[in-house]
């Protein structure tokens, strides 16, 4: 592909929109194996950001790399104006929380338990639990809906509840930056949905900025406040998905022949692929009358 | 919030246990005594000779079944919590092995006495710990790994141990194969110091400095991170301290099996609370290697076992018991 929509090299201070969060000049690595280098993003402020791109494009690793849990090779990530690995543990988890792909709910667990867990950041040796835990933990189950599961042991409940249950424990942590990794994976897609609005409603709601990294580019524009498509570690294209989302650019981040239409519950992109007809000069099999 | 009622009175009971079965192993003996009699011995109240045979003959034994109870129960959990596996315990992860290799040296090459063997105990088993932490060590250490390294070096450390023994002479090598059950016979205060000492140090330690965030650990690295825990120090500390303890408690009666495994275990069935429960694994790890003990005392009045061959015993039954029930209920 030689026709790459370039990014602007503008800085994050002077670009549009305001950033607590942002990263320059990044190489992201695990060991020697290079994801990403040169890579500069920026979180615009109280967005609902979604990240998507093919398998290993290295959205899960930017994010990562967004929440200190690898350090990049090169660059630095700024959080409030200040580097971000210079942050102490617990005031990091203060501002900047993370749902990560996989959690183990300890054996037997309650959900009012587990969500309370999330209040570890504020507590320390002389501030054990307090009255404003009781009532931050109260508020994140109610906001995820999981009020009424509060007693129940969190390996007895479904996939989407489970899934909220995790996600009211990152609320708990009532940090102002909320980075979820791959939130819908293992999910139907009744729950993928119930998880997703659950998030837009956050996002709307609780004045907080999420970053999610999502499979599914349907979804990501459907929900999306500003996109950012991935593809070889290199920042393709981002913006509010109605004005970044074309056939262009899916064809070209995920190699998918497709059309664009709008989708007719919200108006948002929605990429349809193309049928394999049309798609390849030679089918793989000889196409089957009854269909058309 | 802080302490729930179930987890009081589950380590409150283990506690009642340990202290009951504490004086009926004083009371036990070619001469006994009824509980009555030993606790008024202990209060102060008893005859000179019950006084003495108490304090200064019978205590001791018990304190180090204790203490060395508590220690391997602690560090039991601790393990099983960093690998977030049950049978993460020191005996399977190679550190005991590696005790019975120090204390095999002492006996076969230096030829010394107890306070040798209980240094060479103590060495091999710490010597091991930082050898099984550098192996599984990549871009920090991953639980799963650490318990594959341990068993790697627990099997090359049996066959290290075996070879020793046939470079000892046969009284050599019998003390070594009674060292290796774990006994508690003729320990006394002396034999108990340094574990003591490093409990004094390492209990608060772990109890209070690491508990907190253990909890976090439970769920996953990647979520404890998330929360504000630094993981990989974490892990270290949780490690060096459990190590430390379990070669301190082998260097006081020998690599005693299955406490560290099973105490845990039985914590975590009696507050059926979530978490590592490191205070009632080490209440029942002190219980449990004390109960052990007057068992091996009694069980064959003529001839007393070491109670290593107990505990190995109950252990190996309970973990069958465990693997059936959890089969049952659909979970292995």
């Amino acid at each position: 592909m030689e026709t790459t929509i370039e990014r602007g090299a503008d800085t994050p201070e002077t670009g549009a929109a305001p950033s607590r969060l942002h990263g320059t000049d990044l190489t992201l690595a695990y060991d020697k194996r290079t994801i990403a280098a040169d890579l500069t993003v920026a979180i615009p402020d109280r967005s609902f950001t979604v990240i998507v791109g093919p398998n290993a494009c290295g959205k899960s690793t930017l994010l990562r790399a967004l929440a200190r849990m690898i350090r990049p090779t090169t660059g630095g990530i700024v959080l409030d104006g200040r580097d971000l690995a210079a942050y102490p543990a617990k005031r990091l988890a203060r501002t900047l929380g993370l749902l990560p792909q996989s959690s183990t709910a300890p054996d037997g667990i309650t959900v009012v338990d587990l969500v309370a867990r999330g209040r570890y950041p504020h507590q320390g040796l002389l501030r054990q639990w307090s009255r404003e835990d009781e009532r931050v933990v109260d508020a994140s189950m109610a906001a995820t809906g999981v009020a009424e599961l509060a007693d129940r042991q969190v390996d007895e409940l479904s996939g989407g509840q489970r899934q909220r249950v995790w996600i009211a424990m990152a609320l708990a942590q009532e940090t102002p930056l909320l980075l979820l990794d791959e939130p819908t994976t293992f999910l139907d897609i009744a729950y993928q949905i119930e998880v997703l609005d659950l998030c837009a409603r956050l996002h709307r709601e609780e004045d907080r900025t999420l970053v999610a990294v999502l499979h599914d580019l349907n979804q990501a524009a459907r929900y999306a406040t500003h996109l950012i498509a991935m593809r070889d570690g290199r920042i393709v294209a981002e913006g509010a998905p109605g004005d970044i989302v074309t056939a262009e650019l899916v064809e070209e981040v995920f190699r998918l022949p497709c059309r664009i239409i709008d989708d007719p519950e919200t108006g948002t992109p929605l990429v349809i692929p193309a049928a394999p007809a049309a798609a390849a000069t030679t089918p793989l099999t000889p196409p089957r009358r009854t269909r058309k | 919030m802080l302490v729930r009622p179930r987890s009081l009175a589950a380590g409150l009971l283990a506690l009642v246990t340990a202290a009951l079965f504490a004086v009926l192993c004083v009371g036990s003996g070619e001469y006994a005594m009824g509980p009555g009699r030993v606790v008024d011995a202990l209060m102060g109240n008893g005859s000179a000779a019950d006084t003495f045979i108490v304090r200064e003959l019978r205590l001791p034994r018990a304190g180090v079944a204790l203490a060395v109870g508590a220690a391997l129960g602690l560090a039991g959990a601790v393990f099983q919590a960093v690998v977030r596996n049950p049978l993460g315990s020191p005996d399977l992860l190679g550190f005991t092995s590696g005790s019975a290799t120090g204390a095999l040296v002492a006996i076969v090459y230096v030829g010394g006495g107890a306070g040798a063997v209980a240094t060479g105990a103590a060495v091999g088993g710490i010597a091991t710990g930082v050898l099984v932490y550098a192996l599984a060590w990549r871009r920090g250490v991953h639980g799963f790994r650490l318990v594959l390294t341990g068993i790697g070096v627990t099997a090359a450390l049996t066959g290290v141990n075996g070879y020793l023994l046939t470079r000892a002479q046969l009284t050599d090598a019998a003390r070594a194969v009674l060292w290796q059950t774990g006994s508690l016979d003729g320990r006394g205060w002396d034999d108990v110091t340094p574990l003591a000492v490093a409990m004094a140090v390492l209990v608060p330690a772990l109890l209070i400095g690491c508990g907190p965030a253990l909890r976090m650990m439970e769920m996953s690295d990647d979520t404890a991170a998330a929360l504000g825990v630094r993981v990989e120090p974490l892990r270290l500390a949780l490690v060096g301290g459990a190590v430390v303890l379990t070669a301190l408690a082998a260097a006081a009666a020998g690599p005693v099996s299955f406490v560290a495994l099973t105490a845990p275990q039985l914590a975590r069935r009696a507050t059926k609370a979530p978490g590592p429960n490191l205070l009632p694994s080490m209440c029942v790890g002190a219980a449990l290697l004390v109960a052990s003990d007057w068992v091996a005392q009694r069980a064959f009045d003529e001839h007393p076992l070491p109670v290593g061959v107990v505990t190995g015993l109950l252990g190996g039954v309970y973990l069958v018991a465990i693997l059936a029930a959890e089969r049952r209920a659909g979970r292995i």
